[in-house]
């Protein structure tokens, strides 16, 4: 289950500011409130975002709050929404389109990855594209091969972009917050998992809703969470776990589960990352493993074990384990055998320590 | 397997046999070309729809052809936008400018100063006139032709040059490939090698102004081969959602590299058609006859600045030239098609209708080409101060890292030291 404490809010957060129990969906919803209401630069566009308030109600009620040119509805078109953004960028808003999946970002890749990723750069700065793509990704809710992919590797290969994905409610407001006062374009990925309690990945029980744990304290207001800063969700000698989004709860409940008293990061944003505290770390522990739900192959897990062995080779007492999603399109009757659950987490663990 | 993706289809019934249509152009090389099948129209002859009407109403002008100038070199019918000469002769101006510009940076491609050039012979007046009729501080979303625009607003030529040969003076740092230009201050966006890609952040921009209550419009450039990009789909769709001001132009010159027209829907109706089933006003001119361009541009804006929205104008011209100093188009196109052009030349026909006018002569004409030719010389000459390209003066290593992000990531850091470290060891004395 998730840790008891919050352990590195304090440098980021409000400090005394009063706290609201808040799920991660609310979360979302109240850093783009509190983001429209401080600059009015600041537009969102999806399918479904406007009056209804997005298939996940994420942007619910803002429309009526904000106005319809503001918040609206978008015709059916990825590129179209990517590449208007890219225009609203230009001109100097600060566009927040949300995708309604990550499975459908696929039509809006070129202009992402030819045009807001690189316009900063072949105009030398003249032009910026300063847009956050929110996107709900990862599976777990049985949503079939397209509502459930983890594409976050496509994205992290792209100079140019940053990848942001939180996994509390605490850490996606700060974070949206960061994203949206970036200059730079931001995929900002919300494991969907996780949008209403911390899933642990033992599927077969209960879960639990955001506000028994204390991540879902959210300050009131106004507070970000710079991007590139790892959080330290527990502190341990046996092993460092990088994970990020639901893994994050899963290696929790496992490491918890098995006694591993491991030191476990989330990376809170993948591109740029913080290889700071992912050296400090190995170094600490001698060990290393990475879990992501994604694809393995090419997953940005290589991107993570590659890091760590040319960076951390001589502090390393075992080889770096990889534990992701097979390498298969996401299944939908065995969703459950494709995840990255604890018996392929408690296995890695058990083949490190062997060592 | 006769019902099976292997079966020859042939096998075990009487349907017809499919057949699957290839376009292939009228002419090759070495063919006789006549173009007689096209509908060259009378001029003048077109109407003039007010510039609020409803979209519906200019779909019978999405498959005519509106054009000013006549055979007989005088202006004809409501379209023609009624320039005064000195407003005619700084059209001519820039028309000339931007070709004797093509010419020299063509010969500088050739000599070996810069990588690539693309010429837009033939098709000045798709930019020169829009340029001309828009407002200053409106946005362009240029496509990779349309130099002409950069030109007419005053952007310097030793700055194009400078960006051509990717010298040290280059303001884009020599990260772009020769002619995709860039300036803010001069309301043009960054082209991008990517086709169509500009066309929905066109109309992005152009929602935005919206949003903002601004006065300013957008408008934005692509080929007719372009046109098959899924966004410049996406691009007329948001345009016509949200009645967006911005003005899209296709200029259909006809060729796409090799492939003609054809491979973009165009044997089967316009590409100013489009527009009909978006239910936004389309405009077809003749893209060589520069009143017809200046006032089917000055309509589209009006419109957009009354909240009428958008416009898509395709503008009939022909590539005189290759694509790029990349490809040969004697190996794909008939060489006779240029001269054979049924609309003519623009810069020539401006220039015999302010002859006709008595605005202008041939002596004139003839000075004015010579002074354009030393105007480009004189720039080129002092970009080359700043170097060519592969000759050492180009901008300092780390600049290659720079604009990647607002700030240097640690990686990029890194790999920036490791970059300086190789040129360190390859000239050790520098």
């Amino acid at each position: 289950m998730a840790s008891s404490v919050i352990e590195d809010d304090t440098p980021y957060g409000i400090g005394d500011a009063p706290t609201r129990n808040l799920n991660m969906i609310e979360a979302i919803n109240d850093a783009l409130d509190i983001m429209m209401s401080r600059d009015p630069s600041v537009v969102i566009m999806g399918e479904d975002v406007g009056y209804f308030g997005g298939v996940f109600r994420c942007t619910a009620g803002l429309q009526e709050k904000y106005g319809k040119t503001r918040v609206f509805d978008t015709p059916i078109n990825e590129c179209g929404i990517i590449g208007a953004a890219v225009g609203m960028g230009a001109y100097g808003l600060r566009p927040v389109p949300e995708i309604q999946f990550a499975d459908y970002i696929y039509p809006g890749l070129d202009q992402l990855i030819s045009e807001a990723a690189r316009l900063r750069y072949r105009s030398a700065g003249e032009f910026i594209a300063p847009m956050t793509v929110r996107s709900p990704f990862g599976g777990g809710i049985f949503g079939g091969q397209t509502h459930s992919q983890s594409p976050e590797a496509l994205f992290t290969h792209v100079s140019g972009l940053k990848t942001v994905i939180p996994s509390t409610p605490h850490d996606a407001k700060g974070l949206l917050i960061a994203a949206i006062e970036d200059d730079d374009p931001v995929i900002f990925f919300e494991p969907k998992r996780i949008y209403n309690g911390p899933f642990d990945g033992f599927y077969d029980k209960p879960v639990q809703p955001w506000k028994k744990f204390p991540q879902s304290r959210v300050p009131e207001g106004y507070y970000s969470i710079p991007l590139g800063k790892a959080r330290k969700v527990r502190d341990g000698e046996a092993m460092t776990i990088l994970a990020y989004g639901t893994m994050v709860h899963v290696v929790e409940a496992v490491a918890k589960e098995k006694g591993v008293d491991a030191d476990i990061l989330d990376l809170r944003t993948l591109v740029p990352l913080d290889i700071e505290a992912i050296e400090e770390s190995v170094e600490k522990t001698g060990r290393c493993l990475i879990v992501h739900e994604a694809t393995r192959t090419s997953g940005f897990g290589a991107e993570l074990s590659a890091l760590v062995t040319e960076r951390c080779f001589y502090h390393l007492e075992a080889p770096v384990e990889r534990v992701t999603g097979f390498d298969t399109p996401y299944p939908h009757s065995l969703e459950w055998a494709f995840f990255p659950g604890p018996i392929r987490i408690g296995e890695a663990m058990d083949k490190i320590l062997e060592v | 397997m006769v019902n099976g993706p292997t079966g020859n289809g042939q096998v075990g019934h009487n349907r017809p046999s499919l057949r699957l249509h290839v376009p292939e152009p009228k002419f090759r090389p070495g063919d006789d070309v006549d173009f007689s099948h096209l509908a060259v129209t009378e001029p003048g002859a077109q109407p003039r729809p007010d510039e609020s009407c409803e979209a519906k109403e200019t779909n019978p002008l999405a498959t005519d052809l509106v054009r000013v100038l006549g055979d007989d070199n005088q202006a004809h019918g409501p379209w023609d936008p009624r320039l005064g000469p000195d407003t005619l002769r700084a059209m001519l101006e820039q028309m000339a400018l931007t070709r004797a510009f093509d010419e020299r940076m063509y010969r500088g491609q050739r000599q070996g100063k810069t990588s690539f050039y693309m010429k837009c012979t033939g098709e000045e007046a798709t930019s020169v006139a829009p340029a001309m009729a828009l407002a200053s501080d409106d946005m362009v979303f240029p496509s990779y032709r349309q130099q002409g625009i950069l030109i007419t607003r005053g952007y310097p030529l030793v700055e194009m040059i400078n960006q051509i040969y990717s010298n040290r003076g280059d303001k884009l740092k020599g990260r772009q490939l020769p002619i995709m230009y860039s300036s803010r201050a001069h309301s043009f966006f960054t082209i991008s090698g990517n086709l169509a890609t500009q066309t929905p952040q066109a109309v992005g921009w152009a929602m935005a102004s919206a949003i903002r209550g601004d006065s300013r419009i957008a408008a934005t450039w692509l080929g007719e081969g372009s046109t098959a990009e899924g966004d410049f789909h996406s691009a007329c769709i948001f345009a016509a959602v949200y009645n967006a001001p911005v003005i899209l132009n296709v200029v259909n010159n006809q060729w796409a590299i090799s492939s003609f027209s054809g491979f973009a829907g165009g044997e089967r109706t316009t590409f100013a058609a489009r527009a009909v089933g978006y239910g936004i006003a389309g405009l077809r001119v003749d893209g060589n006859d520069p009143l017809a361009v200046y006032a089917a541009s000055q309509w589209a804006a009006n419109r957009a600045r009354a909240n009428g929205g958008p416009t898509l104008i395709e503008h009939f011209t022909y590539r005189a030239e290759g694509h790029s100093t990349s490809d040969d188009p004697s190996a794909y196109r008939s060489a006779q098609e240029r001269n054979e052009w049924p609309l003519g030349d623009p810069i020539m026909r401006l220039k015999d209708h302010l002859i006709a006018i008595g605005e202008w002569d041939e002596d004139r004409q003839t000075a004015l080409d010579l002074e354009c030719a030393e105007k480009v010389k004189a720039a080129t000459k002092e970009a080359e101060k700043n170097g060519i390209l592969g000759h050492g003066l180009h901008h300092p290593f780390h600049t290659m890292f720079e604009d990647v992000y607002q700030d240097l990531p640690w990686h990029l850091e890194e790999q920036a030291a490791q970059a300086i470290r190789e040129r360190k060891i390859k000239w050790p004395q520098a």
